[in-house]
C-alpha cells in the first residue's frame, strides 16, 4: 500500500474521534499515514495527530465554521497536490458532504458505509454496510480511491500515535476565496437533558405507534430510574425532542443499559449505541437488525410487554 | 327566521287583556332566545358532507346513548357528537371522529336514523384529505397500500401458514382449476399467530369434511372494508379493483371467508363496484355441515358467545356460530346479557383496529376489556369468538384485566379442530 | 422559486432481500419497491417550500418498473409536475444517475434540487453530491429544514452530538435532505388515482454515466451474526420476569 491520506474532522480545534479511528485503519492498511488537517489556524488540532506519519495542514479563515463547499474544495486540493493511493473519510454527517464532493472533484472512485477495509495486494478490499444494515458489500478497489469509514469501525487506540510527525503546508485552493456558501448561526444542544450521562436509557422508536403511546415507555422508564432516548423518526415526527436523539445526527451514548423498545436498528442508529454495556430490545420483527447487536431481545408485543414490565419493576423497587 | 323589529313592536306600559292585567316587560315575550345567536357553521358543514347529512336529524332523544359501546367505557354517543357541533365544535378535528367503531348499535335503536355507519366514513374521509389522521392508522393505511395488508407483512408470506396447518391446502396460482369453495383467508389469519392458528384449524376440518377448497395466497390482498370506514375510500375502491381482478381469474362456486368484515365487504360493498359473489361467513358455511363430523372428543367447557358487529348486527346472522357452538360435543353454553341484536363490540371495528393507542386516551377502559369482564361475569372457561380481530383483542384484555387462569379466548373453528381429535 | 425533487425507488426492506446467483447483487426478479425514505422528506420539504414561500415544485425520477407510481404520488402530495427520466436499463449507482438526471434538471432551469441524504443502496456514494458536482452547484447534506432568503436558501444542517448549524447557500444548488421539519403527509388515494388517471408522466431521455471505474462489488451477504441477541420467548409475564431477573443480577434496578 502506497500513500494513504486522512481526512482530519474537527468541533472548533477537537478532532472528532472518527478521525483516530481512520488514522488507524490507514496504519493497518500499510504504507505512509498522511493527515489533512484544513483551519483557518491548523496547528492545535495538528499537535493531536500523533498516529499520522505526515501531517498536512492547510490554513485559510473560510475553513471554519465548517462550510462543506469549503472543506470538499479543500480535501480535493490535497488529493491533486499529495496524489494519495487511498483516501479516508469519516461516513458521519459532515463526511457525506466531503466523501462525495471530493470523489466527485478528483475523478476517483467512492466506497461508502465501509465497516473494514484490507489491503489485498495492490487492492483494498472493503465491507460496507447497506440495506439499512440488512446486508454486507464486499468490494475490491483497484487503483485511487476514496473510502468512507463507519465511526466505530476501527479501535481508536492504534490511531493515536506511531506515526512519524513530520510536517507540510498546503497552500488553499483559490476556491475557497470565492465560496457560495455561508454560515450564518451554530446551536449546540439545548441544555437540561443530557442522555449520554444517564445509565440507564428507555430508547423508542418507530414501533410506539404514536405520541400517545408513549407514556407506556415513560412509565418504564421512570421504573427503572431511565430517561427516554430516540430513533430519529420519532424526533422527525415531533414526539420528543431532538436532544433526545441517538444516532448519526443525534448522540452516541454508553449506558449501563439501552432498553429498545420498537427501534428496527438502522446503522445510523446502532452506530449511537451500540457500546452500551446491556442491550436489550423490544422489537416485533424477529429479523431486525437491532437484535445484531442486543444481548437480550424479544418479540414480544411491546404494548403488553411494557406495562407488565413496568408492573413487576415498581412491585421489585417499591 | 328574520329578526324581531323592536319599532314595529306596540309598546304598552300596563296592558289588561279580557280582564286580566298583563303587564309586564314586553321583551319577555318578543326577544329572540338566544339559540338564533349561535354559530350552526360547524353543523352545516358536517351535514353539507355527502353521506354525512343524516346527523342533523338528531333530535336528541339519548336512546343511543346507553346503546354506544364506547359511552359505555367513556363519554361519548352521536347525540353527544351532534349536540357538541351543533354547539360549534369542529368534528374534523375532534377525538370523537376516530372513536367510533361502527358497531351499529345506535342506529338499531334511533328513531330518527342518525346513521353513524355513513356518517364517520363521510366525515372521516374529508379529514384524511386533509392530512388529519392519526399516526397509527396513516401507518395501516400506508401498509395496506404498500403490502395488501393494514400490518405491513410482506405479500410473499402471506400463505406461510399452510405449511404447519397438517392437512393440504390448495394454492390456487399454483394448482389452477376450477373449486368448489374459495377461502378468502383475511390478514389476520393469514399473519397473526393466533389467527394462523385458527386457520390451520380450519384447513385440518375441510379436510375431515373432504372440502375441494383452495385460497388466492400471496395473490389475496385486504378486503379494505376497515380502511373504507376508518375514511380511506379511495384505498377500499383501489385494492377492493385488484381484489375483484384476481377473483375474475379463478372459477369457484362460493366466496367463503372467516372474517365478517370481508363478508360485509363481498356482501355489501364490492356488489356497488359491479362485483357480486355467493359469499358465505365461515360459519354460515360451516353450521350445516357440523353433523358430518366425526366428533372424537367431548369438550367439557363452559363456554360464551362474542356476536361480531359485521356478522350480527350488520349482517344479521347470529344463528349459525350458534349452531356450530351447540353441535360441538360437551360444551355448555351461555349468553352473556348483551348478545345478539344487543352484542356489545369489541372494539376493533371501523378501524379501531389501528387505533388502540389513540382511543385509549379517550376510555377508561378498553372495549374489550369490558366485555372480558362481562364474558367472565357468566361464568364461562370459555369465550368463544367467530371474528379474526376478537382473539388478539380479547387475550389482551383477559391478561389486563387480571383473568389470565379464569378465560380463555378461542375461535369457533379451534373448539371444532380440538373435538375432532382426540 | 422552481424546485427539482429527485426521486428514488429503493427495495422495500419489509421483504426479505436474497442475493442472486452471482452473490454480488440482490435478486430483483421479486423485489418489492419503494420510496426512499429520505426522498420522501425531501418532497414533503419542497412541497412546505411551496405552501410557504410560493414554489415551483418539479418531480423528477429515473424510469424504473413503479417509477410512474411515485411520480404519480409526488403529484398527489402536491408537486406540480412530474418527470420520468429514462436513460436505460439500470439499475445505477447514484454516480452514474447524477450525469442522466443533470442533463434533466438543466433544462428545467431550476433553482434548488432536493434529494434525500442517502439511499438504501448507494455504496458507491450518494446521488446529492454527485448531483451537485455533475451541474457544478454547491452543496450541503444532512439538512433538516431549508427557507428562502433572497438568491439563496438558508438550511440546517445536522452534526453529530446534536450540534447544528444554519448554513446560506446561494442558489441554485443541490441539498440533501435527511429530513423534513414535519413528517411526510399522508396522500389519499382518491387523490393518486386521480392523478394516476391522468396518464403516465411526461418521459424525456437522458444518458446515464459510466459504472465507477475501479472499484466492483465483488460480494454481498447477510452480515455475520457477531453472537446476537438471546432470544427471550414465552407469555408476555415470562418475558417480564425474565427481563426483570435480567436487570436484577446485574444490579440495573432503580436503587
Amino acid at each position: 500500500m502506497g500513500k494513504v491520506l486522512v481526512y482530519v474532522e474537527t468541533t472548533g480545534d477537537t478532532v472528532a474521534p472518527v478521525t483516530f479511528e481512520l488514522l488507524a485503519a490507514a496504519r493497518a492498511l500499510g504504507g505512509e499515514v498522511e493527515a489533512l488537517v484544513a483551519a483557518p489556524d491548523p496547528g492545535l488540532v495538528a499537535a493531536q495527530l500523533g498516529g499520522a506519519d505526515t501531517i498536512l495542514t492547510m490554513a485559510h479563515p473560510a475553513l471554519a465554521p465548517y462550510l462543506p463547499e469549503a472543506h470538499v474544495a479543500a480535501l480535493a486540493e490535497a488529493i491533486k497536490s499529495r496524489n494519495p493511493d487511498t483516501v479516508l473519510v469519516g461516513s458521519t454527517s459532515t463526511g457525506i458532504d466531503v466523501a462525495a464532493g471530493a470523489a466527485a472533484a478528483s475523478g476517483r472512485p467512492l466506497v461508502a458505509y465501509c465497516l473494514g477495509l484490507e489491503p489485498d495486494g495492490g487492492a483494498v478490499v472493503a465491507r460496507s454496510q447497506v440495506y439499512g444494515g440488512k446486508l454486507v458489500a464486499t468490494t475490491r478497489t483497484e487503483g485511487p480511491a476514496i473510502f468512507a469509514v463507519l465511526p466505530g469501525a476501527f479501535k481508536d487506540a492504534a490511531g493515536r500515535a506511531g506515526g512519524k510527525g513530520q510536517r507540510a503546508l498546503l497552500e488553499p485552493p483559490a476556491a475557497l476565496g470565492a465560496l457560495h456558501t455561508r454560515f450564518v448561526s451554530a446551536s449546540e444542544p439545548e441544555p437540561g437533558i443530557d442522555i449520554t450521562r444517564a445509565e440507564r436509557l428507555v430508547s423508542v422508536g418507530r414501533g410506539i405507534g404514536g405520541p400517545e403511546n408513549l407514556e407506556l415507555a415513560e412509565e418504564l422508564a421512570q421504573a427503572l430510574g431511565a430517561e427516554i432516548a430516540a430513533s430519529r423518526p420519532v424526533v422527525d415526527s415531533g414526539w420528543l425532542p431532538r436532544q433526545r436523539q441517538v444516532g448519526k445526527s443525534g448522540m452516541t451514548v454508553k449506558p449501563k443499559l439501552y432498553f429498545a423498545v420498537g427501534i428496527s436498528g438502522a446503522p445510523e442508529h446502532l452506530e449511537g449505541m451500540r457500546d452500551a454495556e446491556l442491550i436489550i430490545a423490544v422489537n416485533s420483527d424477529a429479523a431486525a437488525p437491532i437484535f445484531e447487536v442486543a444481548q437480550y431481545g424479544t418479540t414480544c408485543d411491546l404494548f403488553d410487554l411494557l406495562p407488565a414490565l413496568s408492573e413487576r419493576l415498581k412491585a421489585a423497587t417499591g | 327566521m328574520s329578526k324581531v323589529e323592536p319599532g314595529r313592536v306596540n309598546e304598552q306600559e300596563h296592558l289588561e287583556f279580557e280582564g286580566m292585567d298583563i303587564s309586564g316587560h314586553w321583551n319577555r315575550m318578543f326577544e329572540q332566545r338566544v339559540i338564533w345567536q349561535h354559530d350552526t357553521g360547524a353543523l352545516d358543514r358536517v351535514t353539507a358532507i355527502t353521506g354525512a347529512e343524516s346527523l342533523g336529524y338528531c333530535y336528541q332523544c339519548g336512546k343511543c346513548t346507553p346503546a354506544c359501546p364506547v359511552d359505555a367505557v367513556g363519554d361519548y354517543s352521536p347525540r353527544k357528537i351532534f349536540r357538541r357541533t351543533q354547539l360549534g365544535a369542529d368534528l374534523l378535528d375532534s377525538p370523537d371522529l376516530w372513536l367510533c367503531t361502527t358497531c351499529m348499535n345506535c342506529l338499531r335503536v334511533c328513531p330518527k336514523e342518525v346513521n353513524m355507519i355513513s356518517i364517520m366514513p363521510a366525515v372521516r374521509e374529508v379529514a384524511v384529505a386533509a392530512g388529519k389522521v392519526p399516526p397509527e392508522l396513516q401507518k395501516a393505511f400506508e401498509n395496506t397500500f404498500q403490502h395488501g395488508n393494514p400490518m405491513g407483512e410482506p405479500a410473499r408470506k402471506r400463505a406461510d401458514w399452510i405449511a404447519e396447518a397438517g392437512a393440504p391446502v390448495r394454492l390456487m396460482p399454483r394448482e389452477k382449476g376450477p373449486v368448489d369453495v374459495l377461502f378468502y383467508t383475511e390478514c389476520y389469519w393469514s399473519y397473526h399467530p393466533r389467527g394462523k392458528d385458527a386457520a390451520r384449524a380450519f384447513a385440518r376440518v375441510m379436510a375431515e369434511l373432504g372440502t375441494d377448497w383452495g385460497i388466492l395466497g400471496p395473490e389475496e390482498k385486504c378486503s379494505c372494508d376497515s380502511q373504507r370506514l376508518a375514511g380511506e375510500k379511495g384505498l377500499f375502491e383501489m385494492v377492493a379493483e385488484q381484489n375483484i381482478a384476481t377473483l375474475d381469474k379463478y372459477e369457484f362456486k362460493r366466496l367463503v371467508t372467516p372474517d365478517p368484515h370481508a363478508y360485509n365487504a363481498f356482501r355489501n360493498e364490492y356488489p356497488k363496484l359491479g362485483a357480486e359473489y355467493p359469499v358465505q361467513h365461515y360459519t354460515q358455511f360451516l353450521a350445516p355441515l357440523m353433523e358430518r363430523l366425526p366428533w372424537k372428543r367431548k369438550l367439557s367447557y363452559k363456554v360464551t358467545f362474542h356476536d361480531p358487529c359485521y356478522l350480527g348486527r350488520h349482517n344479521g346472522e347470529y344463528d349459525a356460530p350458534r349452531e356450530m357452538i351447540r353441535a360441538i360435543p360437551g360444551l355448555e353454553f351461555t349468553e352473556m346479557f348483551r348478545c345478539k341484536a344487543q352484542g356489545y363490540c369489541c372494539g376493533g371495528g371501523g378501524g379501531g383496529m389501528w387505533l388502540d393507542g389513540f382511543t385509549a386516551g379517550h376510555v377508561s377502559e378498553r372495549l374489550s376489556e369490558r366485555r372480558v369482564k362481562e364474558a367472565v361475569e357468566t361464568g364461562a372457561e370459555v369465550l368463544v369468538v367467530c371474528c379474526p380481530y376478537e382473539v388478539s383483542r380479547f387475550e389482551d384484555a383477559v391478561k389486563s384485566t387480571g383473568n389470565e387462569g379464569r378465560l380463555i379466548v378461542r375461535d369457533v373453528i379451534e373448539l371444532v379442530d380440538e373435538a375432532l381429535h382426540a | 422559486m422552481h424546485i427539482a425533487v429527485v426521486l428514488k425507488q429503493v427495495p422495500d426492506l419489509v421483504e426479505e432481500l436474497e442475493i442472486d446467483s452471482a452473490g454480488t447483487d440482490i435478486d430483483r426478479s421479486f423485489l418489492k419497491m419503494k420510496l426512499n425514505e429520505f426522498d420522501d422528506h425531501a418532497l414533503e420539504q419542497a412541497v412546505l417550500l411551496k405552501e410557504s414561500a410560493g414554489a415551483q415544485v418539479t418531480a423528477l425520477a429515473l424510469d424504473s418498473d413503479g417509477v410512474d407510481q411515485v411520480l404519480h404520488s409526488a403529484v398527489a402530495r402536491g408537486a406540480d409536475k412530474a418527470i420520468k427520466v429514462a436513460a436505460g436499463d439500470g439499475p445505477f449507482a447514484s454516480r452514474q444517475a447524477a450525469p442522466a438526471l443533470a442533463a434533466a434538471i438543466r433544462s428545467l432551469n431550476v433553482d434548488l434540487v432536493l434529494t434525500g441524504v442517502q439511499a438504501a443502496d448507494d455504496v458507491f456514494g450518494q446521488t446529492a453530491p454527485f448531483l451537485a458536482a455533475e451541474l457544478g452547484w454547491p452543496h450541503v447534506s444532512v439538512v433538516s429544514g431549508v427557507e428562502p432568503a433572497g438568491s439563496a436558501v438558508r438550511v440546517r444542517q445536522e452534526y453529530s452530538g446534536g450540534r447544528m448549524a444554519v448554513l446560506e447557500v446561494d442558489t441554485p444548488a443541490v441539498v440533501g435532505v435527511q429530513a423534513a421539519p414535519q413528517s411526510p403527509r399522508y396522500v389519499p388515494i382518491s387523490r393518486l388515482r386521480q392523478v394516476m388517471a391522468g396518464g403516465p408522466p411526461e418521459s424525456v431521455t437522458a444518458t446515464a454515466g459510466a459504472a465507477p471505474a475501479g472499484t466492483m462489488v465483488v460480494a454481498l451477504a447477510k452480515p455475520e451474526q457477531a453472537g446476537g441477541a438471546e432470544m427471550i420467548s414465552g407469555s408476555t409475564d415470562q418475558v417480564a420476569e425474565r427481563i426483570l431477573a435480567l436487570l436484577s443480577e446485574r444490579g440495573l434496578l432503580r436503587g
